[in-house]
């Protein structure tokens, strides 16, 4: 067979890549508001993204002002977004671009390139395995990430293994717990780098005090062993000492990295905090008419503010699609250690302020109550102690309002803590 | 056509039987194949190149830098145009970037005009040497400091799991019997033929090839000889995502000196680029663990050669475990009396000269007493695509409109469809694992390692396995 690459080519409105939380809550809004053609797109069999294999409860508190577990959830996003008029379509793969606002897609039916007015990138978020985190040892079978494990258990009903131990401390960590134990797994440990756990303190005691699952602190993995399958894992405490620990499955759990690669092979410069592409409080990538939303954006935040930003984009790409011009927010902003990123991470002085009046970040450490100074090209624009403890791997918040203050032509703005 | 991976051996004399389905192995199988023979091909574990042939650094050597006047020298430079030529025939992954050594001071900057001599004396005159200037024009984004380099044109990048398999997958369809886990116990050499015992019946057989890799030297000793030991020397190697391809263009070499041969920075067939080999002499055979230090240094020394490398994400990580020996030679011997050849001491350029070692093993065996016959033609093979220099399933109009399952992306992360997943199952030579389709079809290879569709794919390999079980319990009870 002699290879050929014929494609069907086509344009609609808005392209949405990514059928998640944020990429189906912005194709409800804008095709609610009217957009005739919304098609969205998902390289998956089925729509819905990570909440279809999180059984767990919670979702919907932010946006939907109820809770529901993750599946119910995504098959709501689902339910709305076809409701609305948006054309959802499962198994299609976005393979590269063509040319600006051009995708080029693979599904069963063949090779298509789409070229839209506004193309939103939702593309979410993956755990970084065990090779991005260079832990040495062997490769022995049984070493996973929470979402292959849930959707292992969840979606595909396979076996896992005996005695887990799970990396992370954190809240897909706990999702990851109630994971195995589903699976019949026993849980003989949580280990995390930081000195104490970052969920909710009601969650951890649940976790501690129904299932006795104890807790390292302050400990890495050091080594893998176990040929085949996993034996066991040698952790290492901060202060040298090591211990083996005998397991046959490892869940590394959190440590999130944006699906970035899209973004990144259009040209879109990344966030060096975020490692998704740099964007600005209206959901605005440097490339025209390309936007990106969700945890492509934030890696990562619950799903629930991954919908929001779908909402609060709506009115952006609508604008767009009147044909306002492209002048997104240049102005980098940026944080530097221990904090790990901003966002938004550009901005445009007197531009929108972003989502709900409010920069979000992460640190890489606990900052007990501390004060973050907001600076640029020397000039002081906002100092504030925060009222609460800064808790890694959960957001926390800086009001905006110093953002009238950014000379627009001025250099990049820093937060950085005392 | 036999792939076996239970039950007893066939209660057969065969005319050779070759130990180790490495890519020495079985490229020795393939050639034997040429022939009316009763072959057979015993391996350990559950695959074939499941050993050191799995885990080195995919490069196809031009043989500059050997020996002259050795084996390896000679089969390097032979393996070499026949598996460029075998590549071409039969879909094996294979990109002629050509390689510099980078000279980083002084000392190796003197050292080039030795390795161009060197590399004529090995019959290969095209290299060059590099001033600054020349090197960072073809090199940009090299880190600062490297004084020139010599150009090593020949020098190629090849996908080795998929060498392996193509030899295998040859040899079985023209008849060779693979029996997989299949380790070879005690030899008993008579007057007619050896009696090799596995945990899976006694294999019986007139010539015996010894192909076991970094176990060459136990089967050796069996035999009563003591030719080389076998010191495995690991090394480890690190992944980096594809977005790093965009950073090098050709195989970055080190200069050998006399502190050692350091590292290497390569791009790889399937679209990454890699960074190793770490070499450490160790006792142990079974050591493919990577370590703390050894990814440390490795990290050190990438910053060094490609500062932008280390920026960017890390795929994989794996440790392999290079047959080396006492001797700075290949290790390949005939014992005509007992009708036996080793094939020992195939280090880093085994996946080069597999094919040569392969002829030279045949003629030893003829040199041994067996009269293979006349020659046959034996059917082509086409593997499938898995390299990035021509369109994959997932790019083609004209596969997926035969067959949709080839326009479904099961693994996002290197594209590999449902259609691949499934014929690399049904394969004639079948994967026994999860990291055996990884091998077949890049699947759970990428930079999630198995996040969006590692449980995705462990179904359809389950499927696949169940499906087979069943077709094997439907075949007992009709012959009962």
């Amino acid at each position: 067979m002699t290879p050929t690459t014929d494609r069907t080519h086509r344009t609609v409105d808005v392209l949405v890549i990514g059928a998640g939380p944020a990429g189906l809550a912005v194709a409800a809004r804008l095709a609610a508001a009217g957009v005739d053609r919304v098609e969205v797109l998902d390289r998956e069999q089925h729509a819905g993204g990570v909440p279809r294999h999180c059984h767990h409860t919670g979702f919907g508190l932010r946006d939907l002002r109820r809770v529901m577990t993750g599946p119910d959830y995504a098959r709501h996003h689902i339910a709305a977004a076809i409701r609305a008029g948006a054309v959802l379509r499962t198994g299609v793969t976005a393979t590269g671009w063509a040319a600006p606002r051009t995708v080029d897609i693979t599904g069963p039916t063949g090779l298509e390139r789409i070229t839209a007015t506004a193309v939103v990138l939702a593309t979410g978020a993956r755990e970084r395995p065990r090779s991005a985190r260079l832990v040495p040892g062997t490769r022995p079978a049984g070493v996973l990430t929470t979402g292959q494990l849930q959707q292992a258990v969840h979606l595909h009903h396979q076996s896992v293994g005996r005695r887990a131990v799970i990396v992370g401390a954190e809240r897909v960590s706990h999702s990851a717990v109630d994971t195995l134990r589903r699976a019949g797994a026993e849980v003989v440990a949580m280990v995390t780098d930081q000195p104490r756990h970052q969920t909710h303190p009601a969650c951890h005691l649940g976790t501690l005090l129904r299932h006795g699952i104890p807790l390292v602190t302050d400990a890495t993995v050091a080594e893998l062993t176990g040929r085949g399958r996993l034996e066991s894992v040698r952790l290492r405490h901060r202060d040298g000492r090591t211990a083996a620990v005998a397991c046959d499955t490892m869940v590394f759990t959190g440590d999130w990295i944006p699906d970035h690669e899209l973004a990144r092979s259009a040209g879109i410069a990344l966030d060096p905090g975020t490692r998704g592409p740099a964007a600005d409080a209206d959901f605005r990538t440097a490339a025209p008419g390309v936007f990106a939303v969700g945890n492509l954006l934030h890696p990562v935040e619950t799903a629930d503010i991954a919908a929001l930003d779908g909402r609060f984009a709506a009115a952006p790409v609508l604008r767009h699609l009147t044909g306002v011009p492209w002048t997104p927010g240049a102005l980098p902003v940026r944080v530097e250690a221990p904090l790990l990123w901003v966002w938004p991470n550009r901005i445009a002085p007197g531009g929108p302020p972003p989502p709900r009046g409010r920069f979000t970040l992460r640190t890489t450490r606990f900052l007990t109550r501390p004060v973050l100074t907001v600076v640029q090209d020397g000039h002081t624009l906002h100092r504030g102690r925060l009222p609460r403890t800064a808790v890694p791997n959960r957001p926390f918040h800086l009001p905006a309002g110093w953002l009238a203050g950014a000379a627009a032509h001025g250099g990049p703005v820093h937060i950085t803590v005392d | 056509m036999t792939v076996t991976t239970t039950g007893d051996l066939p209660d057969e004399v065969h005319d050779v039987a070759i130990v180790g389905a490495g890519v020495v192995g079985t490229a020795i199988a393939r050639e034997l194949a040429r022939y009316r023979l009763r072959i057979a091909l015993v391996e350990a574990s559950d695959d074939v190149g499941n050993g050191t042939s799995k885990a080195n650094t995919a490069i196809l050597h031009t043989g500059f830098d050997a020996t002259p006047g050795t084996l390896e020298a000679r089969l390097v430079r032979e393996g070499y145009q026949r598996l460029i030529a075998y590549a071409a025939e039969t879909g094996i992954p294979l990109e002629p970037l050509g390689a510099l050594l980078v000279a980083w001071d002084g000392e190796q900057l003197a050292a080039l005009p030795a390795l161009a001599e060197k590399a004529a004396r090995n019959g290969y005159d095209e290299t060059s040497v590099l001033d600054a200037d020349a090197v960072y024009a073809r090199e940009p984004h090299l880190g600062p400091g490297a004084l020139g380099a010599l150009e090593v044109p020949g020098e190629s990048i090849i996908c080795p799991w998929t060498t392996t398999l193509a030899y295998a997958t040859q040899a079985v369809r023209a008849g060779v019997d693979l029996h997989l886990n299949c380790p070879a116990g005690a030899i008993t050499t008579g007057g007619d033929h050896h009696e090799i015992a596995t945990p899976r019946g006694v294999l019986r057989t007139r010539h015996l090839v010894n192909a076991a890799g970094l176990y060459s030297d136990e089967i050796n000793r069996r035999l009563g000889h003591e030719e080389f030991t076998v010191t495995p020397r690991r090394g480890q190697l690190i992944v980096f995502d594809k977005f790093a391809r965009g950073l090098v263009d050709r195989i970055l070499l080190p200069v050998p000196t006399a502190l050692g041969k350091g590292v290497l920075v390569a791009p790889t067939v399937y679209g990454n680029v890699m960074l190793g080999p770490t070499a450490e002499d160790l006792d142990d055979k079974t050591a493919t663990g990577s370590s703390a230090d050894g990814l440390a240094s490795l990290r050190e020394k990438g910053e060094r050669i490609l500062p932008e490398l280390l920026a960017e994400e890390v795929t994989a990580v794996y440790a392999g475990l290079r047959a080396a020996t006492e001797h700075g030679d290949y290790q390949i011997h005939a014992d005509p009396g007992r009708r036996y050849v080793a094939v020992g001491g195939i280090r880093s350029t085994g996946l080069t000269a597999s094919m040569a070692i392969a002829a030279h093993v045949v003629e030893l065996l003829t040199d041994c007493g067996l009269d293979p016959g006349p020659e046959r033609e034996i059917e082509p093979v086409r593997m499938p695509t898995i390299g990035e220099a021509f369109p994959r399933p997932y790019q083609r109009a004209d596969l997926i409109a035969a067959d949709p399952a080839y326009g479904t992306v099961v693994c996002h992360c290197e594209r590999v469809t449902r259609g691949e997943i499934r014929d690399a199952l049904t394969a004639t030579v079948p994967p026994a694992s999860l990291d055996g389709i990884r091998r077949r079809t890049r699947a759970l290879g990428g930079r999630c390692q198995g996040f969006f569709c590692g449980a995705e794919v462990r179904a359809q390999f389950e499927a696949a396995t169940a499906a087979q079980d069943r077709t094997a319990q439907d075949r007992t009870e009709a012959r009962r």
